[in-house]
């Protein structure tokens, strides 16, 4: 891989990555836990084309036809369903893992558009309650600081079965980030490390859910909807199991999912790519005859309005993202490169969200690094960033003759790779070809 | 809402029930044929006294604040889950994960707990006058259980810095639970559990105390085996 001599080659099964970990694993008898996501090649979206209009499509004009973007979410049970102006939402990310000040800006960034903001395994903070139009409030297996006072203020419930970076796994905040305000929510004590449970305490199994399901819905007067969030593990069931314990809306996360601190092993080899994910969580809702009527919200990996397009028209009514908002209100800065040079790390490249000592003042409790990030600035960054993503996916809509990004549908793409193909279900390029299916 | 309402569910649905009670900020209730209906009287948010007469299913008092629950019969998994405040008693057995995270208020239980008694609890105090299951008080966090009977395998695995009291035999105790000194402040405490509970003629000095070694209070790999 030397550029220079061509004498050193790099061997493809110890690259440098392996042979550091090797050594780091030596020195230190501990395994690796970091934040951000799976960092190896999967198949993504980025693997599928949109084919656009032709003679037999008519494309729709750009700026001057309109393309709807706005969904509602929850309109199987809940009496009052969240209505968003976009199709993308802010991933529940916990105040904790995160700072007071990332929170307000995702509230802050997501209402100015129209969307909803989710809160994490560790309770509601007033900074993001107060600045988020619409709040979903995730009722996770540790229960930290669970109240239903809180449950009664937010817009809707979101009960995480589990995260695409960890499906099967637990949270674990380190006792760097256990200051006394986010120990006294959760009920521990300061600077310990903090285990949060990978199952929940009072449910197990689908029957189970289905009872959960309806106390929280007793509790909140039948009038929020209720979300499932699941891990990318086996969609098809998981989605299933969902909508028939009564959930309004299920949430998919694939294995690119984000995390603020997982074991390295656990984020690169537990649970499947999003790609494959959606598909098979749409086939679960279509064979229930449940698509369109419990809506599915898809994680893990969204960058760019064309992820967002792909995954509409592979069938999901919504997507959600946690990396990238990060990124867009600051995270990985280049202004800070002296600082993430001093703890050995590089602007771009930045995934130790477990420190505590981000030098993006995001995720972290420490108030110094905190104040780096002005919510205002960084709410607005986030706006900016997601009326980017709903103008490329309204583009490529136009693009393929759709009035509403969720008229796209599988027929309107192409697959670049094999691989690909068999997974999203649609055609190799070029072929009508799709693995599995057609021979 | 007058004094002594009493609903029955033979004439209405859960919902109904829970909504009145709900809604009303005083006064005392009765619940008749719950016949093991889930999530009954959750949610409630006042002081009010509610009797529910016949045995319960999930999440009965799911949530509770304020309001004092009596349930003259056996409940089902989460009795009290997440309870704030306000008092749970159940004449008869309770099944798993009794005052799973409740957070406040005292639950009490005549009869048997099964397992996860308490687990993650969060500052509630549970007095279980028969024995409990295994794995109670997993990962609980703050908070007191008191058993008169005994405890199950793994009584307080992984725990924080709940107390727990037992009077009867345990089992085996669960990853970083120690037995501990009974110091003055603990018969104390105890006492004032018991006597809540209505535990008469039971002396404070026929229990042990049982908490966390705080071993595991920061990942170390010296302590692997015991992961
Ligand atoms: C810093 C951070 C904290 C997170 N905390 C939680 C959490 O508390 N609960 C949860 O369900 N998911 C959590 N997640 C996962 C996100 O909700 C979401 O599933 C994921 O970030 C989506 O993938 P993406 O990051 O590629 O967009 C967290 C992710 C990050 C990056």
């Amino acid at each position: 891989m030397s550029n220079e001599d061509w004498g050193l080659r790099e061997s493809y099964t110890f690259d440098r990555n392996t042979i550091h970990e090797i050594q780091r694993a030596a020195n230190t008898g501990l395994y690796r836990i970091r934040g951000w996501g799976a960092k190896r090649p999967l198949p993504t979206f980025d693997d599928l084309v949109f084919l656009g209009a032709s003679a037999s499509r008519y494309p729709l004009e750009g700026y001057r036809e309109s393309c709807n973007t706005a969904v509602t979410l929850g309109t199987r049970y809940a009496k009052k369903p969240i209505e968003l102006k976009i199709p993308i939402t802010i991933a529940g990310m916990s105040f904790g893992s995160l700072s007071a000040n990332a929170k307000e800006a995702l509230g802050r960034g997501a209402s100015e558009v129209g969307t909803s903001t989710t809160t994490g395994d560790g309770g509601m903070t007033q900074e993001e309650r107060g600045h988020s139009s619409q709040l979903v409030y995730q009722y996770l297996p540790s229960r930290y600081g669970m109240n239903p006072d809180d449950l009664r203020k937010a817009d809707a419930i979101e009960i995480v079965v589990g995260q695409g970076a960890k499906p099967g796994g637990g949270g674990m905040l380190l006792g760097q980030k256990i200051t006394e305000r986010v120990a006294e929510m959760r009920n521990l004590p300061e600077g310990i490390d903090q285990r949060s449970a990978c199952r929940h305490p009072d449910w197990t199994g689908p029957d189970d859910l289905e009872i959960k399901i309806q106390e929280l819905r007793e509790i909140t007067a039948w009038e929020k909807p209720i979300y499932v969030k699941v891990g990318a593990a086996r969609p098809f069931y998981d989605t299933t199991l969902a909508v028939k314990a009564g959930a309004d809306v299920v949430v998919v996360d694939g294995m690119q999912g984000g995390t603020a601190a997982t074991q390295d092993v656990f984020i690169e080899h537990v649970g499947i790519p999003t790609l494959a994910a959606v598909r098979e969580a749409v086939r679960a809702l279509q064979e229930i005859d449940m698509h369109r009527k419990v809506q599915l919200v898809v994680a893990g990996g969204i960058r760019s309005g064309a992820d967002v397009a792909k995954a509409l028209a592979m069938g999901a009514d919504a997507v959600s993202i946690g990396t990238a908002a990060l990124i867009a209100i600051g995270d990985n800065d280049p202004e800070y490169e002296d600082d993430y040079r001093k703890i050995g790390s590089a602007a771009g490249f930045y995934e130790d969200f477990q420190a505590g000592n981000d030098p993006a003042g995001i995720t972290t409790q420490d108030p110094e690094l905190a104040k780096r990030l002005d919510p205002v600035k960084g709410g607005h960054r986030l706006a900016n960033y997601l009326r980017v993503l709903t103008l490329e996916a309204q583009t490529l809509a136009r693009a393929n003759g759709k009035s509403d990004v969720r008229s796209l549908e599988p027929e309107d793409m192409a697959a670049l790779t094999i691989e690909a193909a068999a997974m999203a279900g649609v055609p190799l390029a070029g072929t009508g070809w799709i693995p599995g299916q057609n021979g | 809402m007058a004094a002594n309402t009493s609903f029955d569910l033979e004439e209405i649905t859960v919902r109904q029930a829970n909504q009145a009670l709900q809604e009303a900020d005083a006064g005392s209730f009765t619940v008749a044929n719950p016949k093991g209906v889930h999530a009954l009287v959750c949610g409630l948010d006042a002081p009010l006294e509610v009797s529910i007469d016949g045995h319960v299913g999930y999440y009965c008092a799911g949530m509770n604040k304020q309001a004092e629950v009596n349930v003259d019969g056996n409940a089902g998994t989460g009795l009290a889950e997440n309870m704030m405040s306000g008092k749970v008693h159940v004449t008869g057995n309770a099944s798993q994960s009794a005052a799973a995270t409740a957070h406040g208020g005292l639950l009490v239980i005549d009869g048997n707990a099964s397992a996860r008694c308490g687990i993650s609890l969060k500052g509630a105090d549970i007095v279980v006058k028969g024995n409990v299951g295994h794995m109670s008080a997993f990962m609980a966090q703050t908070g007191n259980l008191v058993v008169l009977g005994d405890a199950g395998d793994a009584l307080g695995d992984s725990i924080y810095e709940v107390r727990l009291y037992v009077r009867g035999k345990v089992a085996s105790l669960g990853a970083d639970c120690i037995e501990k000194d009974m110091k003055q402040e603990h018969h104390d405490q105890l006492r004032a559990l018991l006597d809540a509970a209505g535990c008469e003629g039971v002396e404070t000095s026929e229990f042990k105390r049982y908490g966390s070694a705080r071993k595991l209070y920061s990942f170390n790999v010296d302590n692997v085996d015991a992961y």
